[in-house]
């Protein structure tokens, strides 16, 4: 039977219709059209399902949709900001720290969580980070060297006067 | 896979909670990170699983007069960022920062992953070496059980069927120990092949307390009762290494794909001996 899940995505208020027993990523998947979280694997250890859950980066294949209800959820659709892209998504780009794509939202909403708690981490704190995020094609160089161009990035936007990112 | 059907309702009082822990067909989910994969995989197939996670009553960590309370639904990530329990005991920390990933950490809990009781996962060698209590609570009424008699097999532990894990008091280590946690994990799931928590604390140069906890192993998680022995040794090179090979003695070691017995029986000794000797070189 399906349920009335009150839920903030993206910074908007919405309601979706989902059984208790469907899964986060299905229902920003299938529901709400949010196709840019992708499923990668059945055993909660790809990461490409990764969403912000009231900021904190969750796997989405393992929250149940009802357990959303009254959260705020943050999806890759919500990084970018008047067609500008999120200075974490600009630097996988400016670093090549993807090839295929299918794994990028989960290391970019992974790296956005951690620059908030640690704005210049180390790169074995970035690799420590990521470890919940499976990357097939890059061998991983460029996506650290990524997360450590958007930390200095965001730093840098954290000067007073400069404009604040959002996300 | 996509769970079997079922109903999803939220406690909203710890009555609640007690009431769906005691009913047949229920599960408690909190994090839901080992639950949900057991959805998924339809190796649970609950009629109604009922949300604990968000109750105040099973939430922080604070202290008491025996030592530090952790309630069960503490997320790991809450337990890496308390600076109280930094302070008192270090080692959860230093292994709970091993426990998953960040994304699982986020959200799973701490009474949750003991519950669960993975012969596999870490945090059960530390509450078994900090003789850590665990609160059970049903609508019968509260008890409390050592860490030391909580673990029965792979994923049974000794909570009736109608009993909540609903706190962990983490009793203050003694006077001047130290601690570790040393594992060799299964590279591709992070889970231990064997995990090892130790308690050391020494006085004038000689061991004054020993306590270890092993995971990974056999298929308990269990309390080596031979490291008190140490009690009144030097704490040297040779002593600690034969007090590892003493910890393992007579072990029922678990044998997969992943590691031969007499595999893990080595790598439990290395990991004793090296966490019993970090242990020792903190304390003080």
């Amino acid at each position: 039977m399906t349920q009335t899940i009150t839920l903030n995505v993206n910074g908007q208020a919405l309601k979706a219709q989902a059984e208790p027993r469907t899964l986060l990523v299905h229902m920003l998947r299938d529901e709400l059209n949010l196709t840019g979280t992708q499923v990668g694997c059945d055993t909660s250890q790809c990461g490409a399902c990764t969403v912000l859950l009231d900021g904190r980066a969750v796997k989405s294949c393992s929250v149940l949709a009802v357990q959303a209800e009254g959260h705020k959820i943050t999806t890759i659709e919500g990084l970018a900001r008047d067609g500008t892209l999120h200075p974490v998504q600009q630097a996988f780009w400016e670093k090549h720290g993807l090839q295929c794509g299918f794994c990028t939202p989960g290391f970019v909403m992974t790296t956005v969580e951690l620059l908030r708690d640690n704005p210049d981490p180390t790169e074995d704190e970035i690799r420590h980070a990521l470890e919940g995020n499976v990357c097939r094609c890059t061998g991983y160089q460029n996506i650290v060297a990524a997360v450590r161009s958007a930390a200095s990035a965001l730093r840098g936007s954290r000067r007073p006067g400069a404009a604040v990112s959002g996300g | 896979m996509i769970p079997a059907a079922f109903e999803y309702t939220r406690a909203r009082s710890l009555a609640d909670a007690l009431k769906a822990a005691g009913t047949r067909g229920t599960k408690v989910i909190a994090g839901g990170q080992s639950l949900v994969p057991l959805l998924r995989f339809r190796l649970a197939q609950p009629s109604v699983v009922v949300d604990i996670g968000h109750l105040p009553q099973l939430q922080g960590i604070k202290r008491a007069k025996q030592g530090t309370v952790i309630g069960a639904a503490t997320t790991y990530r809450d337990l890496l960022d308390s600076k109280l329990l930094h302070n008192t005991h270090p080692i959860i920390a230093e292994t709970t920062a091993g426990i998953g990933d960040r994304q699982v950490r986020n959200r799973g809990t701490i009474g949750g992953g003991l519950a669960h009781a993975d012969p596999a996962s870490d945090m059960p060698a530390v509450v078994l070496a900090l003789d850590a209590v665990l609160t059970l609570q049903s609508r019968r009424g509260k008890r409390s059980v050592p860490a030391r008699k909580f673990f029965k097999g792979p994923f049974a532990t000794a909570m009736k069927k109608d009993e909540l894990l609903t706190e962990i008091l983490l009793p203050f280590l003694p006077q001047g120990a130290g601690t570790a946690y040393e594992s060799f994990e299964q590279a591709a799931s992070g889970y231990a092949l064997v995990g090892v928590a130790a308690v050391v604390a020494v006085s004038g140069g000689a061991v004054t307390h020993a306590a270890v906890g092993i995971t990974g192993l056999a298929d308990t998680p269990f309390f080596a009762a031979s490291a008190a022995k140490l009690i009144g040794r030097t704490p040297n090179k040779e002593i600690l290494r034969a007090a590892a090979a003493a910890a393992v003695e007579g072990v029922s070691a678990n044998e997969d794909i992943h590691a031969s017995a007499e595999y893990r029986l080595h790598l439990a000794r290395v990991a004793v001996r090296k966490a019993l000797t970090t242990a020792a070189g903190r304390a003080g």
